[in-house]
């Protein structure tokens, strides 16, 4: 798999230009703690986003990462710490919620699309329902980025008709449809073959190219290279190291890291 | 090594099937006699199926049309085909059925069931099919209002002040959430319409009835019965119990503890007393309750009880089809940013309804039935009338007919509502496996 990713990079030359980081702060998570009863999943995390940057979260099985990225649009409740996006801090305030979500795009390993809707009708339903954006226009903006994904074509077919591949385009245009400042990735293309994994690996490529905040949970180590200007490994629900990739997959400092890469890399 | 190779070099043609696989004969082949297991169950059912018809179809059709007592039918009978007695009287349907349908309904004002009845079919059309106009859904909104009027009959302004009622709800929500916040607001606009209904509607209906009476003659409670008693109940308590249960089946998955307590409690309650006892409880308990004075409906406390009654199996049903969507539905929903309303209406209801169909529908199908039950109370059902007819002089000792002819109806109905159950399942149906 891994040896696969990096065949599928290497193919593109990437455009950095426009992949500046600003100061300006996207998330701040200081000293968060989360529970599962009295499992302890998440300890002592401390991370902050700016804005534009790419972070690549990978790490062993179990080890929180899933539970990291959706406290961030409070899909999981943290209990102890603070984590503040783009100004807003979550609570369990409800508006502050909603509001979070509907600036936080998310990406699932299972699409989570909406089987009973069209493609299109996937999209348009967060702008329609949340943004009030009239029909027209949210059709209009849809199209733009199910064009962008590059499955304009499959607009009126419903998520059933089409490959994994081409649900998770989907799912990222569904997300894009709101007009995201953050994006969040949950291992997006661990459910999908291997010739569909690129696919999904180029929308997210050209989406890290126009300078999208993204935080992407992921094996896919060619991606992490190439894209990514932080990686994080994470083990037993803390961060362990955390480096820019070059120093990361060359120079790894921890044991437990060095464990990691080298199992995923198959040496 | 040359023996596996092999490359053809001129296509075959196409050929016509062998005439045994096609047509008639391929399908009685492949489905009754594919092979002698098959031969031998497919010619003892058919054994089966002459002997039962061969009983049943004289009975139904070598039958009398015309008599004016059972001792009259049997002479005739006895005329024709000599002493057998195979042969059905369906004289007393020819001359009771006005009965069968409206009960003790006054006769000169039957149009106004029969008008409800196909006022019924336009407002469930634009419901139940999507190619029916949508203007039809002002007759649908205007329905709830419309029906018991034209049945009960009386003022115009009853059911123009219930209406009313609702309106009162809405602006007094509409109002007042700016300034008290969500919940606040809908208190205030339950409790208002509840005072409008219970307090204010009787007196002002009365004024404005006498300063403009517009209406038609009422009819009492005792005198409906027949189908006319069963579609009404039926319709009411399966219109009613759908959304109630929704509610109770999202009440059931609430974080709110005392919310879920409830809804557990009267879901079990109701589900764990027989149907019988509540309409017991309908019929005489439900006095002591009221304030002395009021008078309560028969009708609508029957209604009530079934409808509640409905209300929990439909929750339950719900229930299952909620626990078999995946999580990720509820991520997806929420990771948009909808909020619980809008992704339970747009995300989860949807498909958790299209889940339970099969269970809905047969919970409607099941209520319907037991609508006969009211009949043990002393409603006049078509089973209630049916022991009246037969304590008759005239028609002591019909028995099969009346009740051939109730199932038949009955079925009718039934069956409809399990095929309409199907041919939904199949519009909906988008996974395209
Ligand atoms: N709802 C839950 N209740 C209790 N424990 C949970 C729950 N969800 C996850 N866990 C536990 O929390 C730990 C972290 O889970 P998480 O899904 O964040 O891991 P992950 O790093 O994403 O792993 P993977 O690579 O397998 O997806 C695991 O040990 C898991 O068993
Ligand atoms: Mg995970």
């Amino acid at each position: 798999m891994a040896e696969h990713s990096h065949e599928t990079m290497v193919d593109r030359a990437i455009d950095r230009s426009h992949m500046q980081v600003s100061d300006e702060i996207a998330i701040q998570i200081t000293n968060m703690n989360k529970w599962y009863g009295s499992f302890h999943v998440l300890r002592d995390i401390d991370l902050t986003v700016n804005r534009g940057e790419r972070i690549v979260i990978c790490g062993p099985s179990g080890s929180g990462k899933s539970t990291l990225i959706r406290c961030i649009n409070r899909l999981e409740e943290h209990q102890q710490g603070q984590i503040v996006v783009d100004g807003t801090e979550l609570t369990s305030d409800l508006k502050n919620v909603d509001k979070v979500r509907s600036e936080v795009g998310m990406v699932f390993q299972h699409f989570n699309l909406f089987p009973h809707l069209t493609v299109l009708e996937n999209c348009t339903l967060a702008p329609i329902w949340v943004r009030k954006e009239p029909k027209k226009e949210a059709d209009q903006v849809a199209m733009e980025y199910l064009e962008k994904v590059k499955i304009p074509e499959q607009a009126l077919k419903y998520p059933g008709q089409l490959s994994g591949g081409q649900q998770q385009r989907v799912a990222i245009a569904r997300s894009l449809c709101m007009k995201p400042r953050i994006m969040l990735f949950d291992e997006p293309t661990s459910a999908l073959d291997p010739e569909m994994i690129k696919e999904v690996l180029d929308t997210m490529i050209s989406l890290a190219e126009e300078g999208m905040t993204m935080l992407v949970v992921t094996h896919e180590m060619g991606f992490a290279r190439q894209v990514a200007n932080r990686v994080i490994f994470m083990d037993q629900g803390q961060i362990v190291e955390q480096n820019e990739p070059e120093g990361f997959f060359n120079n790894p400092k921890s044991d437990r890291t060095q464990l990691f890469l080298s199992q995923i890399l198959g040496h | 090594m040359t023996d596996t190779s092999f490359v053809r070099h001129d296509m075959l043609a196409e050929q016509a099937p062998p005439a045994t696989s096609v047509g008639l004969l391929g399908w009685l082949r492949k489905n009754l006699f594919s092979g002698w297991v098959n031969t031998v169950l497919t010619v003892i059912s058919l054994g089966l199926i002459a002997f039962v018809l061969a009983g049943l179809l004289p009975w139904v059709f070598q039958s009398v049309w015309v008599a004016d007592s059972l001792s009259e039918c049997r002479e005739v009978m006895a005329a024709t085909w000599g002493e057998t007695h195979g042969h059905a009287c369906w004289a007393v349907i020819r001359e009771r059925w006005p009965q069968l349908m409206f009960g003790f309904y006054p006769s000169e004002m039957y149009w106004r069931p029969i008008l409800a009845f196909v006022l019924l079919l336009t407002a469930v059309a634009p419901v139940l099919f999507p190619g029916a106009p949508r203007q039809l859904l002002y007759i649908s909104a205007a329905y709830p209002f419309l029906m018991p009027w034209l049945l009960w009959g009386g003022t115009i302004w009853g059911p123009v002040l219930v209406a009313a009622g609702l309106a009162i709800g809405f602006f007094t929500h509409k109002y007042l959430e700016p300034l008290a916040g969500g919940l606040a607001a809908l208190v205030a606009a339950v409790v208002a319409a509840v005072i409008w209904w219970l307090f204010l509607m009787g007196p002002i209906s009365g004024v404005l009835d006498s300063v403009l009476p517009i209406g038609i003659e009422s009819v009492v409670s005792r005198n409906f019965g027949g189908f006319m008693l069963s579609i009404m109940i039926g319709v009411v308590a399966i219109g009613v119990s759908l959304p109630i249960g929704i509610i109770l089946a999202l009440g059931r998955q609430s974080d709110l503890l005392i919310v879920k307590a409830l809804c557990i409690g009267f879901i079990e309650f109701i589900r764990g007393v027989p149907l019988i006892t509540l309409l017991f409880v309908a019929s005489t308990l439900l006095n002591i309750f009221m304030p002395p004075g009021t008078n309560f409906d028969i009708i609508l406390r029957v209604i009530i009880m079934v409808t509640l009654f409905a209300s929990a199996y439909m929750a339950e049903v719900i229930r299952g089809g909620l626990a078999a969507l995946p999580r990720g539905q509820y991520e997806g929903a929420d990771s948009l940013g909808l909020d619980y309303w809008q992704a339970q209406r747009l995300i989860i209801m949807p498909q958790a309804l299209k889940i339970s169909i099969p269970g809905i529908v047969s919970t409607f199908i099941g209520v319907f039935k037991d609508t006969t039950l009211v009949s043990i109370i002393g409603l006049l059902d078509p089973l209630g009338l049916a022991q009246g007819i037969r304590a008759n002089a005239e028609w002591n000792g019909v028995y099969w007919e009346l009740f051939a002819f109730i199932a038949f109806l009955f079925f009718i109905f039934c069956f409809s509502m399990s095929r309409y159950s199907m041919y939904l399942e199949r519009r909906l149906r988008t996974d395209h496996k």
